[in-house]
C-alpha cells in the first residue's frame, strides 16, 4: 500500500513545553485509522500541523505520490491539496442553510472571482442532494443550520468534509455528545467514507474505536507509543500504565 | 435556486421602489423644479443623506457581512470627496482666470494661466504653483478614475499588509483608526498639496453651469439616488450567492472557512477594496454637495459615527444600514441644528446641540445590548423571521455536549 501522508520527526514546543516530540506517522491511501491517547497526549498539535495551523520546529510532512512538503503551505492551500478536517466542536455555519454549507464545501473554484460569479449547477445541486440523504438530513435542506441538533451538526459537519472530497480526513472526537444511534450512524460513515479515502480519527471513547475496527496508534507525551490492533495495543504493557490503567 | 437574483432577493425591489418614491417626491416639493415645498438647502441635505445611506451599505457589507470592523472607511469616503473636489476647483478657478485676463492686451499663454490658477487656489497656504499631486486636475475624466483608484489602491495596500499577518478583531480596528487620523494629519500639513486645513471650498458650484443651486442641487440628489439603487444592487448581489456565503462564514468563523480551502485573506481584501470604492463614489457625490471639504471630515470620530448608524440600523442586512445612517444623521442634523427645545430642569438646562452626543452613546450601548438586530429587525416581527437559537442549558461543561432539550426529547 503506497503511503498518502508521511510524518517524520516532527516536534513542536510551546513555550518550553514539548507538545510533539520527534512524533511519526503514515496512513495509505484508502485506511481507516485511530488515533487515541489522554489528554495533553498532542492529538490535536498533531492534526494542528497536519492542516498547516502550527508550524513544527522541526521534521517532515510529506505530502502525496509527488511528496509534496506540507510545511510551506497555508491551511488553504493545504486543503485545496485534499486534506479535510472536523472539529472537536461541530463548527458548521449556523446562520446558513444546511444546502448553503454544503455547497460552500462542494469541491469547486476557491478563488474569489470564480465564487463571485458561482451559480449552482444542475449537477452540483444533485451532489449536494445525495450527500444530505448519506448523512440523513434530506429534509432539512432549506433549515438553518444553527436550529439542527447536535448530532445532525456533527453529521452535516462530516458531510462537508464528503463534499470537499478529500484524500484524507482528520476527524476529532466525532462521537463526542451523541446518543447511541447517533454513534452508530457516525461509525458507518466514517467506515464508508474508508473505502475510497484515508481517515484518521482522534477519540477517547474506547467503545467507539472498537466499532471502527481499525488499526490504532497510541499517542503518549508527544510520540508514538505503540501502534496495531485494538487488543494488540490493549495488551501492551505502557499502554496499560499510562492510559487504560488508571 | 434557478429563480431570478430579484425573485430571491424581494427586498432589494421594495429598497429600489421606496427610493425611487422618495427622489421624486423630493423633486416634487423642491424649490427647483416643484412646488417649493422643500427648501434647496434640505434638498441638499437629503442628498447627502442618500450619500450617507451609500457608504453605510459599504459599511454594513464590510462589517456586517465580512465581520471587519473598518474604523476607517471615512478616509475613503473623503478621498473620493477631494478627488472630485480637486477638479471642481481647478476648472472653476480657469473659467474665472480666463475671464479676468481676457481683458488684458495681450492674450494669455497657456503657462500664465496655469500660474495664475495656482496663484489663486494656493495663495491661502502661501505657494503659487501646483503639487505633483494636481498633475490631473485638469481633466474630469482621469480625476473621476482617481476618485476610484486612489482610495481603492489604498485600501489595497492597506488591506493586504494588515490582513496577510493575520491582523484580526480590534487590533484590525485600531489599526484602522490610525489610517485615517494619519491621513487626516498629514492633510492638515499646508505643504501636503491639498490646502491643508483650508480643505477644497467652492465645490457646489459646477464649472460651466448657469442653472442655480436649487436646480443643481436636484441634479445631486438624482446622482445620490442612482448611486445608492446601484451601489445597494451590487451589493446585495454579491452577498447573494457562494461568495455572500463565504464571507458570512468569515465572520462567524475564520478558521473553518481557511480549511474548507478558501483563502480568507484575499476575500477580506477583496470586500475591504470594493467598499472602500464605494465609499470613494458616495464621498465623491456627497461634496459636491456639502460645497467643502477639509481633513477634519477624515477625522477618527467619523467612522465611528459610521459604525454607529450601522449597528443602530442593523447590520447584517443592507437596509437596516441605509435606514440607520438616514435616521441617526438626519436626527443628528435635527438636534445639533438647536431646532430643538432645550429642557429647563431648573437647576439645569438640557441643551441638545451639547447632550445630542451624549443621547445617541447611550442608544448605541442600548442598542447593542438590547436589540442587536437594530431598526432593521423591526421588519423581522413583521416577516416572521427568526434567528437560529438552541435552547436548554448545556449539560456537560464544554459546547459539544448535549444540550438539555435535546436529552430529554
Amino acid at each position: 500500500m503506497s503511503t498518502l501522508l508521511e510524518v517524520s520527526g516532527v516536534s513542536v514546543t510551546f513555550d518550553g513545553f514539548r507538545a510533539i516530540n520527534n512524533l511519526s506517522f503514515q496512513i495509505g491511501n484508502a485506511e481507516l485509522r485511530a488515533v487515541i491517547g489522554p489528554n495533553g497526549a498532542g492529538k490535536t498539535t498533531f492534526m494542528d500541523i497536519v492542516t498547516g495551523k502550527t508550524r513544527p520546529d522541526e521534521g517532515r510532512v510529506i505530502w502525496g505520490e509527488k511528496s509534496v512538503s506540507l510545511l510551506r503551505m497555508s491551511e488553504a492551500k493545504i486543503a485545496q491539496a485534499g486534506i479535510g478536517r472536523k472539529f472537536q466542536k461541530p463548527t458548521v455555519f449556523e446562520d446558513q442553510t444546511v444546502q448553503e454549507n454544503l455547497l460552500m464545501a462542494l469541491k469547486n473554484k476557491r478563488g474569489w472571482l470564480g465564487v463571485l460569479f458561482y451559480r449552482p449547477s444542475a449537477d452540483d445541486l444533485d451532489k449536494v442532494a445525495d450527500l444530505a440523504s448519506e448523512i440523513g438530513l434530506k429534509d432539512e435542506l432549506t433549515r438553518k443550520s444553527g436550529e439542527l441538533s447536535h448530532g445532525q451538526k456533527q453529521w452535516l459537519e462530516i458531510g462537508m468534509l464528503l463534499a470537499q472530497e478529500p484524500r484524507l480526513l482528520l476527524v476529532d472526537e466525532p462521537a463526542a455528545g451523541m446518543t447511541p444511534q447517533e454513534r452508530e450512524h457516525t461509525t458507518d460513515l466514517l467506515v464508508q467514507a474508508a473505502k475510497t479515502r484515508a481517515v484518521v480519527v482522534v477519540e477517547h471513547d474506547m467503545e467507539f474505536v472498537r466499532r471502527l475496527n481499525c488499526k490504532v496508534t497510541v499517542l503518549h507525551e508527544g510520540s508514538v507509543l505503540a501502534e496495531g490492533s485494538l487488543d494488540h495495543v490493549t495488551s501492551n504493557q505502557d499502554v496499560i500504565d499510562v492510559y487504560l490503567g488508571r | 435556486m434557478d429563480r431570478s437574483f430579484v425573485a430571491q432577493n424581494p427586498s432589494v425591489l421594495v429598497f429600489l421602489a421606496i427610493l425611487s418614491l422618495f427622489t421624486l417626491g423630493v423633486t416634487i416639493l423642491s424649490e427647483g423644479v416643484g412646488i417649493g415645498v422643500i427648501s434647496t438647502s434640505f434638498v441638499k441635505t437629503l442628498g447627502k443623506t442618500l450619500c450617507l445611506g451609500l457608504i453605510a451599505v459599504a459599511m454594513d457589507l464590510v462589517w456586517g457581512f465580512t465581520g471587519i470592523l473598518s474604523l476607517g472607511h471615512f478616509a475613503f469616503f473623503g478621498l473620493g470627496g477631494y478627488m472630485i473636489g480637486m477638479w471642481l476647483m481647478y476648472e472653476r478657478t480657469r473659467l474665472i482666470v480666463v475671464d479676468s485676463l481676457a481683458q488684458a492686451e495681450i492674450p494669455p499663454t497657456s503657462t500664465e494661466v496655469v500660474d495664475a490658477i495656482a496663484t489663486q487656489v494656493f495663495g491661502v497656504v502661501g505657494s503659487s504653483e501646483f503639487p505633483l499631486i494636481w498633475a490631473f486636475s485638469h481633466s474630469l475624466t482621469l480625476q473621476l478614475i482617481l476618485v476610484v483608484l486612489v482610495p481603492g489602491l489604498l485600501a489595497l495596500i492597506f488591506g493586504w499588509l494588515a490582513f496577510r499577518s493575520r491582523v484580526t478583531g480590534v487590533y484590525l480596528s485600531i489599526l484602522t483608526q490610525a489610517m485615517t487620523l494619519a491621513l487626516a494629519l498629514y492633510l492638515f500639513q499646508n505643504d501636503s498639496g491639498l490646502r491643508g486645513n483650508n480643505g477644497l471650498s467652492g465645490l457646489q458650484n459646477l464649472p460651466g453651469v448657469t442653472a442655480s443651486q436649487d436646480v443643481v442641487s436636484i441634479w445631486f440628489l438624482w446622482a445620490s439616488a442612482l448611486a445608492l439603487g446601484l451601489g445597494y444592487m451590487l451589493a446585495a448581489w454579491v452577498v447573494s450567492g457562494k461568495f455572500g456565503s463565504v464571507i458570512r462564514g468569515i465572520r462567524d468563523n475564520e478558521a473553518r472557512v481557511r480549511f474548507l480551502g478558501y483563502s480568507v485573506e484575499v476575500y477580506k481584501l477583496a470586500v475591504f477594496t470594493l467598499t472602500a470604492c464605494i465609499a470613494a463614489v458616495a464621498g465623491a457625490l456627497y461634496y459636491p454637495q456639502a460645497g467643502i471639504i477639509n481633513p477634519e471630515e477624515m477625522a477618527p470620530i467619523a467612522s465611528i459615527y459610521l459604525a454607529v448608524w450601522v449597528a443602530i440600523g442593523g447590520r447584517g442586512r443592507l437596509y437596516g444600514a441605509v435606514i440607520g445612517a438616514a435616521f441617526v444623521s438626519l436626527l443628528s442634523t435635527w438636534f445639533t441644528g438647536g431646532q430643538v427645545p432645550d429642557i429647563p430642569l431648573g437647576f439645569y438646562t438640557i441643551k441638545w446641540v451639547d447632550w445630542w452626543q451624549v443621547l445617541l452613546g447611550v442608544s448605541f450601548v442600548l442598542v447593542t445590548l438590547f436589540a442587536p438586530q437594530g431598526i432593521g429587525g423591526l421588519f423581522d416581527l413583521w416577516t416572521n423571521r427568526h434567528a437560529p437559537q438552541r435552547h436548554g442549558a448545556a449539560l456537560g461543561p464544554d459546547e459539544s455536549a448535549l444540550r438539555e432539550k435535546e436529552a430529554t426529547e
